[in-house]
């Protein structure tokens, strides 16, 4: 079972991993943009869910509670950036950049104490025997609980925007909110939840870097992983599954490209490591040219403020 | 017409200042202004953390006859002469940039403000009076990483995180190659180019590719303590070395030793020189001797022996008994590069991109 010395179950156990962060704040960031709001400000709200995340688990000893803190210090952020677009009508991307910038400088001031400690671990779901299949075991039954909680999340986002009542009201403010708000849908206060569960993802995704994945709070920790969070939304064409498939394909062959060094293949990595942002460029081109129904899915009211007395 | 003028005028009057050199530069300063350019977070507890104390040191050491300003996480390239250039406007006696990749963003900056000094941290380009450059011999205590590694490992793979292909990195890859080979003839070397200085995510991921190849000593060449946290994770089995700073948080395991950069002693003395007016243009190169390489204590989880052995091989490299680059040595190709007994030439050190022999894989280009 090996490939140019590479284990593929490990490298797939290893990808799934790594793609966590990215798929929910991602999943955050659709919902999000599905209500018609463009918060650019996922790397801002993911480093305050890592750094409260961080934090909590730190004084409560509870890595469980510690994501909790994550995605409550993350939603606390994005009510900023509710208030200044919902309230106020600012611009969304300017605010949403600000909120960025906001949440990189709050997240290292409050870090400041927190250099150099060990939270507590996160241990794997135990599923005892099934861990043992070969192959298979260790792909799909030797996680932490939080890589069954990511991909559980993008189910329950497609089965609540395409199944439910609800999922329907938030398409419809984000596809057009005039006509949602003509139909006594309260516009704002839906956009408002959307962008607070939209911080909330993005917080658990910044809390799973800082408490699993890099157990530890360094300065800047999410390095840009909100910014790929934001382009696998556009790449997956705001459909919850594509946001998976985006997200194991760019954590994939990150984890490919670093594991085929360490077993010593002789491979470009420049153009391994720049190969997922072609992709997305090129989906982007195949989207915008084609006349087909992906052309059609971005939400038509996205980036808009809305005011009542239109 | 006029800004050609002005333009001609800073040419002549950058000329004036290059013959007119010792002279100008002697009258000395009330009180310098002094600037420090970062490649990434001072709370990366690592590269930029040195650094920073180092700035801080300065202060220190003036009071109130200098003034501190710095910029964190500055992108290499054209972003950073935007942030150079601010400085300069903003009154700056003396700037540092602390990255290889600010190397021609100093020099072009350098060219528009011959009045103000600027020392390039690990380059070599000093293409104006007013740039001096200075650098650590870090691949001293990689030499010492290296034994310990040849040593201590058991699945006699041990590994290197290296961020960007250039001779530095490439320096203190050979140089723990060799010292781990010297020790333990089986070992093999996995290095992984993570194209990065800072991710701590993606130093993990690197830590983890490793990890799971079967090698058990990690070396890192980025800057945050990502990948000592990853080999925490396996109870003892990988250790790691602390890179720039102690990181004695990881003591005594996964962090069994370290290689701590010292800049405080240069920049005090550079800032002092600035300040009494004996400023002079240099391309500085200290290592364990000067004291700005410094061997962080090696834990009790290396056995006694080792210990030992690498503590004499760092007392030897201070003492200038022992160079880790001594002949005879092969490139890669299995070419001659030095004879027995000789040793390398900083000039071949600086310019390094090739590998020594026995190292598999080519330099990512």
């Amino acid at each position: 079972m090996d490939m140019g010395g590479i284990n593929p179950a490990i490298l797939i156990a290893s990808l799934m991993v790594a793609s966590v962060p990215i798929i929910l704040a991602a999943l955050g960031e659709l919902v999000v943009e599905k209500a018609g709001v463009l918060n650019l400000g996922v790397e801002g709200m993911m480093i305050m869910g890592a750094i409260c995340g961080f934090a909590t688990a730190v004084a409560t000893q509870n890595p469980y509670l510690g994501f909790l803190g994550g995605a409550a210090g993350a939603a606390c952020l994005s009510l900023v950036f509710a208030v200044l677009t919902q309230v106020f009508l600012a611009n969304q991307v300017a605010t949403g950049l600000a909120l960025t910038l906001f949440g990189l400088g709050l997240s290292s001031l409050i870090g400041q104490s927190y250099v150099g400690i060990k939270p507590p671990l996160t241990g794997t779901v135990p599923l005892g025997p099934l861990a043992e299949i070969p192959f298979l075991g260790p792909i799909l039954f030797d996680h932490d609980w939080m890589v069954y909680v990511s991909i559980i999340a993008c189910g329950a986002v497609w089965a609540v925007l395409k199944y439910t009542r609800m999922g329907l009201v938030l398409r419809a403010v984000g596809e057009s909110h005039d006509a949602a708000h003509a139909l006594g849908y309260k516009v704002v206060r839906i956009r408002v939840l959307a962008i607070l569960f939209g911080g909330a993802l993005a917080g658990l995704g910044g809390a799973y870097i800082s408490l699993v994945r890099v157990p530890q709070w360094t300065d800047g920790i999410t390095a840009g992983a909100g910014w790929i969070a934001l382009a696998i939304v556009v790449f997956a064409s705001w459909k919850p599954w594509r946001i998976l498939l985006g997200a194991y394909l760019f954590g994939g062959i990150t984890v490919l490209q670093l594991n085929l060094q360490a077993a010593g293949a002789r491979i470009p990595v420049e153009y391994l490591s720049m190969s997922p942002y072609l992709i997305t460029i090129l989906v982007l081109v195949i989207m915008s040219s084609g006349k087909g129904k992906a052309a059609l899915n971005a939400p038509a009211a996205l980036g808009q403020n809305f005011h009542a007395s239109r | 017409m006029q800004r050609r003028t002005i333009l001609k005028g800073t040419a002549a009057l950058g000329f004036a200042s290059m013959v007119g050199g010792k002279a100008a530069f002697a009258q000395g300063l009330e009180k310098a202004k002094v600037g420090f350019v970062y490649v990434g977070p001072i709370g990366d507890g690592g590269w930029t953390f040195q650094h920073h104390e180092g700035a801080l040191a300065v202060q220190q050491e003036f009071g109130d006859k200098v003034e501190i300003v710095w910029q964190e996480n500055v992108p290499e390239g054209a972003d950073a002469e935007r942030v150079l250039t601010q400085m300069a406007l903003s009154g700056c006696n003396i700037i540092f940039t602390t990255s290889f990749g600010f190397m021609d963003p100093t020099n072009a900056v350098a060219a528009k403000f011959p009045d103000i000094k600027f020392e390039h941290a690990t380059g070599y380009k000093r293409d104006h009076a007013n740039v001096s450059t200075y650098n650590a011999r870090f691949y001293e205590g990689r030499a010492i990483q290296g034994h310990i590694a040849g040593k201590m490992t058991k699945s006699n793979k041990i590994g290197y995180i290296a961020s960007f292909p250039i001779p530095e990195v490439i320096m203190g890859i050979n140089s723990y190659y060799l010292h781990a080979k010297k020790v333990n003839p089986d070992v093999e070397l996995s290095i992984v180019w993570a194209f990065t200085w800072f991710d701590p995510a993606k130093e993990a991921d690197s830590a983890k590719a490793l990890i799971d190849q079967g090698v058990d000593v990690i070396a890192s060449h980025t800057d945050s303590t990502a990948p000592l946290a990853e080999a925490a994770k396996t109870n003892g089995a990988v250790i790691g070395f602390g890179q720039a700073s102690d990181m004695a948080d990881y003591k005594p395991s996964p962090r069994v030793s370290s290689i701590i950069d010292n800049w405080a002693p240069y920049y005090i003395k550079r800032v002092g020189a600035l300040l009494d007016g004996t400023y002079a243009q240099a391309d500085a190169w200290e290592g364990i001797s000067g004291g700005e390489v410094e061997i962080g204590e090696i834990t009790d989880a290396v056995p006694a022996d080792v210990k030992a052995e690498a503590e004499a091989m760092r007392d030897a490299i201070a003492a200038g008994t022992y160079h880790p680059f001594t002949g005879p040595i092969n490139k890669q190709d299995g070419t001659a590069w030095l004879a027995e007994g000789a040793t390398a030439p900083d000039g071949d050190l600086l310019g390094m991109m090739f590998y020594v022999e026995g190292i598999t894989g080519d330099i990512p280009s």
